[in-house]
């Protein structure tokens, strides 16, 4: 029998012999792809949580420095395939900041409305998916017709449909017309009125308010501790947001909230990702309204990254997304590391689970909503 | 045709034989229509086709599924205790067929009328777990014996309930033999009117002795992978998934005869019944009864262990042992 | 106590809530389309593998390309492959060689972006099944001069 290598043997232990190891992943069905989570567990109870990474591990800072700057402009769609176009945008952002490059107002509004387009259709994977593990497998299906919408418009104007690849440094490779207008007001009108029936279906279920309420609680100290972002730390009561504290492009201009839970437990970060569907689509409309006519692209000579460093935060669908570059002049990034919101979020996992059923462990870990090959990049 | 009707007289034997072989069928039968019904259901509560491709609507699918279960090879892991591994999907099939043989489709259609039916049936249909903790146990797979662990604790927890709702029920027949309870129930008359509480309790505690969703926790997919039959493919999967059927219908069928009036045709119409139509009225209640569990099955999300046995001991126990003192005294009362 | 029988009627409530979900759902058209007999249309922006323009007003008669590599030096996958030739009488280079190693490929545009004559341009085939690696090697000249090209 092969061993498992983890941090805890205490399976050789005389004294705790009803202690067992159990591994999880990296094909379970709960870790959503390529997780491997080494349990230790006493009766159904996990005392001891390590999660190992890597299995989805593809290089992308190392190609970043192997390249010119645009070359990595379709890395950046792969590294979240669950949201890719704040991907896309931090880092056109990133080049921008670092070369002193303006971007015409219209191409802002159209990157503000991707963006939350595609916060709403990873919105309803990361709940979808939440919902398949607590055992329901329809509320996925319907996310999943709404999905298909805003897929449709995006593709639309991107050209794909899940690693898009349409900011540039200096505007966006595509204008957007009417007709994706037209549409794109017959999916915010769509997706509102789905909203009361996703109530009825999910959230007042009182088998899932069970499942998820005093679930996984992530006090704010705890979720600042190790830096958390995105839905799980505004579960938690703390409202930060990067596009209110720290405002970028032309989110200033629009009026939204930020939406907190109270407990910080899973129903409260589940709740916050439903609100959240309503600011975006709030966002969106805003956009739509107000978009002023003009180029999209700024004219932009060749760019060579300044010797120096340089950083640009957004936020992406589930959290706090940084992307800090080290530039030496030639027109290939010296270092480029990217910071992700689910490799924080994920190392809340051990601390929060410690001591549960395996039942909410897989809750709890399915609220962070997680995407794992972001986290090994 | 006397010869062949008096040689069944005769021969008990000869009559085992031929209900057996019959009751088998049933229950393959009832598999792959449920297997069917559940697809395809399923896929239209969310809004898919389900299988389309082979036959009109893809009728056969399920024929070409069991086809392609049968040609598998069985693997037994190298861990594994082969003999109980190899064992255990014929233990959970054998008392899900012994089970049939009391199972009362009409007045004078059924294998066997034992004065005690309402018990064999049920102490048959518990004996599923067994055959689940062998499976569990004998996969050496931890998924496995999770799975079967859990089974254990559910199914003891849900006795208990269903026997005293179906108590309350057997107080005012005072029989347990299935064609005096029916025979209680024609005119207008059924259980599950004036025992409503007992009705609602037997179908929740049936689901979870079926081990549907929302009490699926000994496969609970998201969890423990496919829970007790993690390590099991071919055919032994199929008997497992046979046999789960199997008790739906078990347990449909006992919430039939014993709450909705049996073969008895709806609304006290007695020119409705007949042996033949009996049959009809029988499997028509049956099978709502089965769609429904379906339909619930494609609604709720899983619960949780504890919540489990909570439901089962904070609220239904306390309910059906109110429910049967009630009946007693009602009972006593008359 | 009160509370006990308050959860025991909301909850009771909110699952049958949830069935009513469901039913309406099944007796509502179905969504999907199955999906080899029928297709859906797809979006014309889609991003489908790189193709040369067929344009006969051109110099040569059938596309744009002036060989100059400026799509394969951008191209971040490195797929692309030009080459072309000087011949006798022919002002600028002739194409000989344009092949895209589509397996690479991950449909930036760049390198459409970056063509000073917009010789080429997205195909829309998505359906790319094949059962060896070399099948997506797509000699792109040749499918112009075959007239594969939309
Ligand atoms: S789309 Fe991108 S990767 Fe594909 S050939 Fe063009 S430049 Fe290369
Ligand atoms: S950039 Fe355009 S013109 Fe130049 S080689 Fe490529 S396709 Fe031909």
């Amino acid at each position: 029998m092969g061993t498992l290598t983890t941090r805890f043997s205490t399976i050789q232990d005389p004294d705790e012999k009803h202690k067992f190891l159990l591994n999880m992943g990296p094909q379970h069905p709960c870790t959503h792809g390529v997780l491997r989570i080494v349990l230790e567990m006493d009766g159904e109870y996990a005392m001891g949580i390590d999660p190992i990474l890597g299995y989805g591990h593809r290089m992308h800072e190392k190609m970043a420095e192997c390249r010119q700057w645009s070359g990595f402009y379709p890395n950046t769609g792969r590294i979240d395939y669950g949201g890719a176009i704040p991907y896309n945008h931090g880092y056109c952002a990133l080049i921008e900041r670092m070369a002193g490059i303006e971007v015409p107002e219209r191409a802002e509004y159209i990157r503000v409305i991707t963006v939350e387009l595609n916060r709403i259709a990873s919105h309803f994977l990361g709940v979808g998916a939440y919902v398949i593990d607590l055992g329901a497998f329809t509320p996925i299906l319907y996310m999943f017709d709404d999905r298909e919408d805003i897929l449709d418009a995006l593709e639309d104007i991107t050209g794909s449909r899940l690693t898009y690849c349409h900011h540039r440094v200096g505007g966006v490779s595509k204008d957007i017309d009417d007709l994706f207008i037209k549409r794109t007001r017959a999916i915010i009108k769509n997706i509102r009125s789905r909203f009361d029936m996703y109530d009825r279906l999910v959230t007042g279920n009182i088998i899932f308010q069970k499942r998820t309420k005093d679930v996984g609680i992530i006090p704010v100290e705890m979720a600042r501790r190790y830096g958390a972002t995105g839905p799980v730390l505004r579960g938690s009561g703390l409202g930060f947001d990067i596009r209110k504290n720290e405002p970028y492009s032309v989110y200033p201009e629009f009026d939204f909230d930020i939406p907190t839970g109270e407990n910080g437990d899973a129903f409260d970060r589940y709740m916050v990702r439903m609100l959240e569907l309503e600011q975006s689509l709030r966002i969106i409309e805003q956009a739509l309204d107000k978009l002023p006519d003009g180029p999209v692209m700024a004219k932009v000579k060749r760019v060579k990254l300044q010797p120096g460093d340089c950083s640009f935060s957004v936020e992406a669908a589930r959290g706090m997304l940084t992307y800090y570059l080290v530039g030496d002049g030639s027109n290939v990034p010296y270092k480029l590391k990217i910071r992700v919101p689910s490799y924080s979020n994920l190392s809340l996992l051990e601390e929060l689970c410690k001591g549960s059923l395996i039942a909410d462990l897989v809750s709890a870990m399915g609220s962070l909503d997680l995407i794992i090959p972001e986290i090994d990049r | 045709m006397d010869f062949i009707v008096d040689i069944i007289a005769k021969y008990s034997l000869v009559r085992i034989l031929i209900s057996f072989s019959l009751l088998i069928a049933i229950i393959m039968l009832n598999a792959i229509v449920m297997g069917y019904l559940e697809r395809k259901i399923c896929a239209r509560i969310q809004r898919r086709w389900g299988p389309m491709e082979v036959g009109v609507q893809g009728w056969m699918q399920m024929f070409l599924d069991g086809v392609k279960l049968l040609a598998k090879q069985l693997i037994v892991p190298r861990e594994a205790n082969p003999f109980l591994f190899r064992m255990a999907p014929l233990l959970c099939f054998t008392p899900v067929a012994m089970a049939f043989a009391v199972i009362p489709f009409s007045e004078s259609f059924y294998a066997m009328d034992l004065n005690i039916g309402l018990i064999y049936l049920l102490a048959m249909g518990s004996l599923n777990v067994f055959a689940i903790l062998i499976a569990g146990w004998s996969s050496n797979n931890k998924y496995s014996l999770f799975g079967a662990l859990r089974s254990v604790a559910q199914n003891v927890a849900y006795e208990i309930p269903i026997l005293l709702s179906l108590l309350a029920v057997v107080l005012v027949t005072t029989s347990f033999n299935f064609k005096e309870i029916v025979a209680y129930q024609s005119g207008l008359l059924s259980f599950w009117m004036c025992q409503p509480v007992a009705f609602i309790i037997f179908l929740v505690a049936g689901c979870a002795e079926t081990n549907r969703v929302p009490f699926d926790l000994p496969e609970a997919e998201s969890e423990l992978t496919a829970g007790y039959f993690t390590e099991y493919g071919g055919f032994s999967f199929g008997l497992f998934a046979i046999a789960e059927y199997g008790n739906l219908f078990i347990m449909s069928s006992v919430a039939t005869t014993v709450f909705l009036g049996g073969w008895n045709g709806p609304f006290g119409l007695d020119f409705y019944s007949g042996p033949i139509l009996g049959v009809f009225w029988f499997l028509l209640k049956v099978f709502i009864l089965m769609l429904i569990m379906i339909w619930v099955r494609w609604t709720y999300p899983r619960v949780r262990f504890d919540q489990l046995m909570n439901l089962s001991w904070k609220y239904l126990i306390p309910f059906s042992l109110v429910n049967l003192l009630i009946t007693a005294f009602i009972v006593k009362i008359i | 106590m009160s509370h006990y029988f308050s959860e025991i009627f909301t909850g009771g409530k909110s699952l049958l809530v949830g069935l009513g979900v469901t039913f309406k759902a099944l007796t509502s058209p179905v969504v999907t389309v199955q999906y080899p007999r029928e297709k859906i249309d797809i979006s014309p922006n889609m991003r489908g593998h790189i193709d040369l323009i067929k344009d006969s007003e051109s110099k040569n008669g059938l596309h744009r390309c002036i060989s100059c590599g400026l799509c394969a030096r951008n191209c971040p996958c490195s797929c692309i492959v030009v080459k072309g030739e000087k011949q006798e009488g022919v002002k600028g280079k002739v194409l000989k060689i344009f092949t895209l190693e589509f397996s690479k490929c991950s449909l930036c545009g760049l390198c459409v972006e970056s063509c000073p004559t917009s010789a080429i341009d997205f195909s829309d085939e998505y359906e790319l099944a094949a059962f060896s690696r070399e099948a997506f090697n797509f000699d792109l000249l040749k499918r112009v001069q075959q007239g594969d090209t939309k």
